[in-house]
């Protein structure tokens, strides 16, 4: 992966490109991320229904492949999906996984 | 129909042909004419005139969707704003096409409240969050999906305490009694 690459990964996007956390169709909780560092610290406290509500239609995997441009996050955040979690388990798999990815960008500077 | 110091001022007769125009808006003149007991020249000529000062707006027509096998999705969105865009946000809001009704509240916090429409839930959703939540100024959003419609009205023009309706400069005044 070159440095061109990640830099576009962890790049700030701009407000309308954002990812909004909902509870429900509808239903915007107030809450949204910018960039993948936000996004991390967003699901430390994000309400858990939200987790469930996005990571269950592929709202995650979505913005992260197609606006963040990390086909590899949102591959592994999809593999959460079969496992069938719920509230706050997701919140610890899914913050764990991005953290760790997270991490690994960072790490190639 | 007056014009006095500026301002319009409705007579029974003018409200008479309003709620007959909202109860049937295909009806002549003469038509209306008869029921209230005036010629028909006078409501052609009460009407233009409520068309050219803008008390008509405009005559539509009130389909019924379901029955034209069009399925959709109603919803209310209740809009939480920061007070200093909350103005921004609605007019916003109210150039969205989907958007029918847009109105400002103010209780604990200041609201706009919308009516919208939708081809489904997921199209519903996606114009909630990639329309409204990025606007600068939402707060959080409450949407509502309406499952039935028991009453779908307009403005009751009859039997309200309104015997004289003001305008001033063109904007409507509700509830105005004018004392002459």
């Amino acid at each position: 992966m070159n440095r061109q690459a990640i830099e576009r990964i962890l790049r700030r996007v701009p407000r309308e490109n954002a990812f909004y956390f909902f509870t429900s169709i509808g239903n915007y909780t107030g809450e949204n991320a910018a960039s993948l560092e936000e996004f991390l610290e967003k699901l430390k406290t994000v309400n858990s229904k939200s987790l469930e509500f996005h990571l269950y239609r592929g709202d995650f995997e979505r913005w992260i492949a197609e606006t963040l441009e990390d086909k590899e996050l949102a591959e592994r955040i999809g593999k959460i999906r079969s496992s069938s979690l719920l509230g706050e388990k997701i919140r610890e798999r899914l913050y764990s996984i991005v953290k760790e990815r997270h991490r690994e960008l960072k790490g190639f500077f | 129909m007056k014009i006095k110091n500026g301002s319009i001022v409705l007579d029974d007769v003018d409200l008479n042909i309003l709620e007959a125009l909202q109860e049937n808006a295909k009806q002549t003149y003469t038509e209306i004419g008869r029921k209230l007991g005036i010629a028909h020249s006078t409501v052609y000529d009460r009407i233009r005139k409520m068309e050219t000062y803008g008390i008509i707006k405009k005559y539509t027509t009130i389909i019924d969707i379901e029955r034209i096998g069009l399925k959709n999705v109603t919803a209310v969105m209740t809009i939480f704003t920061d007070p200093k865009q909350s103005e921004k946000v609605a007019r916003k809001i109210s150039e969205f096409p989907q958007v029918l009704e847009v109105y400002t509240s103010l209780s604990e916090e200041l609201l706009i409240i919308a009516k919208v429409v939708a081809d489904d839930q997921e199209s519903l959703h996606s114009f909630i969050a990639n329309q409204v939540a990025p606007l600068p100024g939402v707060l959080r959003i409450r949407t509502s999906i309406v499952t039935k419609k028991f009453k779908e009205g307009i403005f009751p023009l009859s039997g309200n305490s309104i015997s004289k309706v003001k305008f001033i400069n063109s904007r409507f005044k509700i509830g105005e009694e004018i004392n002459e």
